[in-house]
């Protein structure tokens, strides 16, 4: 199997880069920790790398919103870069702080169609306060929405801890989220523990189960290609059964689910 | 131009700080506050135009899919458009040089839109309806808007032209005429220059000086006083102490290296070649073994006086704080894991009931957790532990306890620095924020602490920090320095103070970098600003390490090179500023000789206390004296005791504080703070994995109880290392290597009595150290923990903390798919008892919850405990074991409570068949120690019973007490077998859930 390189794109503040690199090397890939001052610096080595992946963390410490100062320097001195790469045949993952980036850099849910974004445009979504306005870490549930997504193949529904303050996922109008729920786009939903096949209908489900009030219970948005997948969840922290929390009640032992979501990415280049 | 850019929630979203407002309005009785709205701002001073501001706004500053902005010009005359029609409007700024960590990041957004700017500050903003009553407003404002130890409220429109801050120093060397001043003097130096030094102590820098034949300089002077600090020195605990209780007299030379040192050192006498302790006592962590490869490291602090003062600020640079002792121990380790344990008064205690300069007990709560949470989890380092203690005496004096745990390879434990080396400054830049941490933090509390020492209260970075980290372990890995310690209480002057102690240093203060101009060079040597490191690096290395910083944006600078020279010089420029021996400086100072006396509290039996507000154990008798315990109820059945011990503050859930920690960062996580069917139940401990390619685990837990200490702090200290090492044994730690930690907080050592319950507790961690084989690897005190003010009546009060010794334990597991939690598994399994329980009732949370006082206080087995811990470990190893809980606060009934609603279970137990003889009453509530309930699979009991140890007279204490039921009933048989519990565990969650559940 061919051995994709990934660049795990970290600038000060991200925190999730060892163990989201860690998690690609499990299956099989080769990830380099690249700091983005490295990519700004020169921009064509991103054309190296078969998968981009920005991790979580607070970059530049979330300050003036969670995730806007590094999507700037995606859309700005990096925004070319970045187009020859998603028009390639190459992936792109956002977990938490990096899904945040994605969205804010107009990365999602548009994909290779919108980018560059225009400078005019006005964001169509944003991450924001959760409901309960505070920091919450807590496991969900999550169901896939998007038969496209290349990084959820296989995966109905998957355990993963959510860890973030400015989650809800908030669009710019009621037609927005029914063009992304129409067009293939919502990649994963938070979903109730007990209902069975989605059954819950489309109601923003209460807390734990939606953790921050997304609408539509939205937990992660893809392109249209399926090569392009931002999520708050944490796959990189269900890598072994060990971190579920019902792990010592159900006895799992072995690998995480979490695991799939990196080896689809990797199996992708197989 | 100063532009202040505004920004607001959309019209039709919720204004949440405006509802948070509103409650704490109604909560502060100002019910003339009816509405608000709120807003941020960044103020913004450059010579851009309205344009470039707009485009700065514009979905950079504000999220316009749920945020409007509007732009506005100041000048110091302002009658800006922001008034609002018929509101009152108040504006919340931090002060001027306090850390903005908004501001900051915003500046480098701006520039990299190319906007340069001046300045950037950020403010709050709120309007209120215009009829608030003067005082009304007065109360929000500065209860609820703002914390003036670092902020400043104005009223009305701003009128501000800038905020630029800075000014030009002209440098200006001042000495002290100290060689002329008499005692009197003398003190009134000590206590107006915030040296907090005793008589003696100046007496002796004045004979110093004398003899050098010129005065000292006013650095000198500081460098003294902030070495031989409390803080800094531990003077009073490793100094001479003459100890008395009523059965021994002892004279310590140093009190610290004779009870706890040398527990440690016995301990690694007896396990010789085994020994698995590697750097203990000398370095900024303990560092014991963990594998081949890495070494574990462990170090908790406390920020006491900084988070009474300002406690966002104060536990946000505790937890700072203590993640730098591991990156500066040996030549850097990586953090893994933090521990946060925090003491508060009430939180329903009322505001009308404050003394004067106390900030109320529930903000200071959720201020303190909001602190730990935003540096934790921007670090990226999971908060995985902690405990909450209750109690009234904490009312002006809060205990902020904050640790942290790193792994380190097993050649990196040790520290190389030489002379010739370079002194080499990283990280965040010097500001004059922290000037007196040290010393403030060696003194008492007062009312008036807030406007005396807001100076030493600082607001922290933690992504400067996180990429200090990151660039140190990579330079660490390159073997690029030689040496490395932290800036913490002291600054430079701490840091240099001690990597030079054996050799000598020269510093060039000039050099070092600043937050803003006008900065005197004594304000440089001991600014307490966050997030600095220092390191020795070889002349070679600097080139290399100049870059690898420069590559991640961090800052390093050479500020001066260590000498074979035994002294400490300081210059600003060329002029020399201070030229101290380090032998004066590191042993100059006087030996602080104590008296400390233990007076044995009288045994009383428990019964109703004697009324009045006395802390049990205090009071001399009790008229209501009888031999049979008080059973309040009336009832046969315990439910409502059950119910009211869950509710109390030290039992109840902590998962609002919980839930805000990142628990899970770094992919270690393997047993939760929050365990169970519905991720709910408490666990005893955390485990992690601090390797990603290594399955060995640690556990982290700790154990403490103020209450046992107005009983007998020998006790106190006992349990305290019992639960501590229970609780890693309840998750599958091997109990013979778990390290443990001391943090003492206690009052004022000055009086004997005070110090006395000190020693005796040392004098117990010594005991049960040695009979654990738990030897102590790192450790802190804090004293003068006491508030002082004047009350209505003009009388001077004092409140002293109960004695607060918390105890954390570190322990390991061979591989942590072996760990247990807490939750019953399945119905039908066994549950036994483990371990003996006495008849010991005293500071029990049933006596609290039923106003009881006097009892015996829970001690400790020394011979039978150790061979519980092992047999516990074995069966959970041997895979005999579903759920182990240990038990605590509240005992038996309370532990059997907690597994079952974990569970989501039910359990139905006899203490019929017990084989101890204490009454129900004691059964289910003693907290007697080294006890734990464990769920035994029903296939397994015939292995498990085959395997007790056998002991001297043949009675392993385990007892088995019943089973796992699928009923989700708590069901109990008494002694005399009629039913004395029966309740539903969803009852029972819900009543330990609902106390902490703020919003």
């Amino acid at each position: 199997m061919a051995t994709p390189k990934v660049c795990v794109l970290r600038a000060p503040g991200t925190n999730c880069d060892v163990e989201t690199a860690h998690a690609f090397d499990m299956c099989g890939a080769s990830s380099e920790r690249t700091h983005v001052f490295r990519l700004l610096e020169d921009p064509a080595m991103l054309a190296e790398y078969q998968v981009l992946c920005i991790p979580g963390g607070f970059s530049y410490g979330d300050d003036i919103g969670a995730g806007v100062i590094f999507s700037r320097q995606l859309s700005g001195q990096l925004g070319d870069a970045l187009g020859e790469f998603l028009q390639a045949d190459k992936l792109l993952l956002g977990i938490c702080n990096g899904f945040q980036v994605l969205l804010k850099a107009g990365i999602l849910p548009g994909g290779d169609a919108t980018w560059p974004p225009a400078a005019v445009t006005q964001p169509r979504a944003t991450l924001t306060w959760n409901d309960n306005g505070k920091y919450t870490a807590v496991w969900v549930r999550l169901r896939t929405g998007s038969s496209s997504s290349v990084f959820l193949r296989g995966i109905d529904e998957i355990d993963m801890p959510v860890a973030h303050a400015e989650g809800k996922l908030v669009a710019r109008d009621e037609a927005e989220l029914q063009r992304w729920q129409s067009d293939g786009l919502v990649a994963m939903t938070y979903c109730s523990q007990s209902a069975v096949n989605g059954d819950e209908g489309s109601a923003v489900l209460p807390f734990p189960e939606n953790p921050n009030g997304s609408a539509g219970n939205v937990a992660g948005l893809s392109d249209a290609t399926g090569r392009v997948l931002g999520l708050m969840p944490h796959p990189e922290r269900f890598i072994h059964a060990t971190q579920h929390p019902q792990w010592t009640r159900r006895n799992l032992t072995g690998e995480g689910d979490g695991l799939k979501v990196f080896r689809n990415a990797v199996e992708y280049f197989a | 131009m100063l532009w202040e850019v505004e920004i607001r929630p959309k019209e039709n979203l919720v204004d949440r700080e405006a509802t948070r407002i509103l409650a704490e309005s109604r909560a502060l009785g100002a019910d003339s506050l009816q509405s608000v709205q709120t807003a941020r701002s960044f103020l913004i001073e450059t010579d851009a135009g309205q344009a470039d501001i707009e485009r700065a706004a514009d979905g950079l500053l504000a999220d316009l899919v749920v945020e409007n902005y509007s732009i506005h010009e100041l000048t110091a005359e302002s009658a800006s458009k922001s008034e609002t029609n018929g509101s009152r409007l108040i504006n919340v700024l931090l002060q001027p040089g306090v850390t903005d960590n908004v501001a900051n990041s915003a500046r480098v957004a701006l520039q990299e839109l190319g906007i340069s700017t001046d300045a950037v500050a950020t403010c709050r903003k709120y309007w209120v309806n215009s009829d608030t009553t003067a005082d009304d407003v007065d109360r929000v404002a500065n209860k609820a808007l703002a914390n003036d130890a670092i902020e400043q409220i104005l009223y009305g429109p701003l009128a501000l032209d800038s905020i630029a801050l800075g000014n030009d120093y002209d440098f200006d060397l001042l000495t002290v005429a100290i060689r002329t001043m008499d005692d009197g003097e003398l003190t009134v130096l000590s206590r107006d220059g915030q040296l907090y030094l005793n008589l003696t102590e100046m007496q002796t820098i004045k004979q110093h000086f004398v003899e050098l034949d010129r005065d000292p300089t006013d650095a000198e002077l500081e460098t003294v006083a902030q070495t031989w600090s409390e803080h800094c020195s531990h003077k009073t605990l490793a100094g001479r102490i003459r100890y008395r209780d009523g059965e021994q007299e002892r004279s310590f030379e140093n009190m610290l290296k004779e009870t706890i040192f040398e527990a440690t050192m016995e301990i690694r006498r007896r396990l010789g070649d085994d020994d698995w302790c590697i750097s203990v006592f000398k370095d900024n962590a303990g560092i014991v073994k963990f594998n081949d490869e890495q070494a574990v490291c462990i170090k908790v602090e406390t920020h006491n006086h900084p988070s009474a003062l300002e406690p966002y600020g104060g536990a946000n640079t505790g937890i700072g704080g203590v993640i730098r002792d591991p990156l500066g121990t040996g030549l850097g380790a990586r953090p893994v894991c933090n521990t946060d344990v925090f003491c508060f008064a009430p939180p329903e205690t009322p505001y009308d009931s404050l003394p004067p300069g106390t900030l109320h007990p529930k903000v200071v709560a959720k201020a303190v957790v909001a602190g730990v949470r935003d540096y934790g989890n921007r670090m990226g380092i999971p908060t995985v532990n902690g405990a909450v203690y209750f109690d009234e005496r904490y009312l002006g004096n809060p205990l902020v306890y904050c640790g942290n745990v790193a792994m380190i390879p097993v050649d990196k434990c040790e520290k190389n620095q030489q002379p010739g080396d370079l002194i080499v400054a990283i990280g965040g830049r010097t500001g004059r924020d922290g000037i007196h941490g040290a010393t403030f933090s060696s003194s008492e509390l007062t009312e008036e602490s807030e406007t005396l020492s807001g100076g030493a209260v600082q607001i922290g970075n933690a992504i400067t920090e996180k990429m200090v980290a990151d660039v140190l372990l990579a330079a660490r890995d390159r073997g690029l320095y030689s040496s490395i310690t932290d800036c913490g209480a002291g600054g430079f002057s701490s840091a240099v103070g001690e990597m030079g102690e054996e050799m000598g240093a020269e510093v060039w203060l000039d050099r070092c970098p600043l937050k803003y101009s006008g900065l005197s060079y004594t304000e440089i040597w001991i600014s307490e600003a966050q997030e600095r490191m220092v390191l020795a690096v070889p002349p070679a290395n600097w080139d290399e390490l100049h870059a690898l910083c420069e590559a991640e944006g961090v800052e390093a600078t050479i500020i001066g090179e260590f000498q074979q020279t035994g002294r400490l010089v300081l210059k600003y420029g060329d002029s020399k500023v201070a030229d101290l021996s380090m032998q004066f400086l590191h042993d100059g100072r006087p030996p602080v000789i104590r008296e400390a006396i233990y007076e044995p509290v009288p045994a009383t039996p428990l019964s109703a206390a004697s009324g009045g507000s006395k802390p049990p154990g205090t009071s001399e008798s009790s008229p209501a004296s009888s031999n049979q315990p008080v059973h309040t109820g009336g009832s046969p059945r315990f439910d409502d005791d059950i119910k009211r011990i869950l509710a109390s503050l030290n039992v109840c859930s902590k998962e609002w504080i919980i839930r805000q920690y990142d628990h899970e960062v770094q992919s270690g996580s393997v047993v939760k703070p929050l365990v169970g069917v519905q991720n709910d139940g408490p666990s005893d401990a955390a485990v992690i994995r601090p390797e990603l390619n290594s399955t060995r685990g640690l556990a982290v837990a700790c154990g403490m109880n103020p209450r046992y200490g107005d009983f007998d702090p020998y006790w106190m200290a006992a349990s305290a290392i019992d639960e501590a090492v229970r609780n890693c044994v309840a998750v599958g730690a091997d109990p013979d290597q778990i390290a443990i930690l001391d943090n003492f907080c206690w009052g004022n050592t000055d009086r004997p009595e005070v110090l006395g319950s000190l020693v005796r507790a040392s004098l117990a961690c010594y005991d049960v150290a040695v009979a654990f084989g738990t030897p102590f690897v790192s450790g802190k005190d804090s004293l003068n923990n006491e508030f002082s003010y004047d009350d209505a009546d003009g009388q001077r009060q004092t409140v002293a903390i109960p004695p607060s010794l918390l105890i954390t334990a570190l322990g390991q597991l061979d591989d942590v798919a072996r760990a247990v939690t807490m939750d019953l598994k399945e119905p039908g399994n066994a549950v036994y008892l483990v371990g003996t329980t006495h008849d010991e009732m005293g500071g029990s949370h049933y006596a609290l919850v039923n106003d009881l006082e006097g009892g015996e206080v829970p001690r400790v087995d020394l011979d039978a405990a150790p061979a519980v811990f092992r047999a516990v470990h074995s069966w959970i190893n041997r895979g005999l074991i579903r759920s182990c809980h240990d038990l605590s606060e509240g005992g038996l009934a309370i532990a059997a409570a907690e597994m079952a609603f974990a569970g989501g279970l039910g359990l139905e137990l006899d203490l019929g068949v017990a084989t101890q003889n204490p009454d129900d009453i004691a059964l289910l509530f003693s907290e007697s120690n080294t006890r734990f309930l464990v769920e035994v699979v029903a296939e397994k009991q015939a292995d498990f019973e085959a395997s007790l140890p056998s002991t001297d007279d043949g009675q392993f204490p385990v007892t088995k007490l019943g089973t796992v039921t699928e009923n989700g009933q708590l069901q109990i048989i008494g002694t005399t077998g009629e039913t004395i519990v029966d309740a539903d565990i969803n009852e029972l969650k819900a009543v330990w859930q609902k106390p902490l559940a703020w919003n």
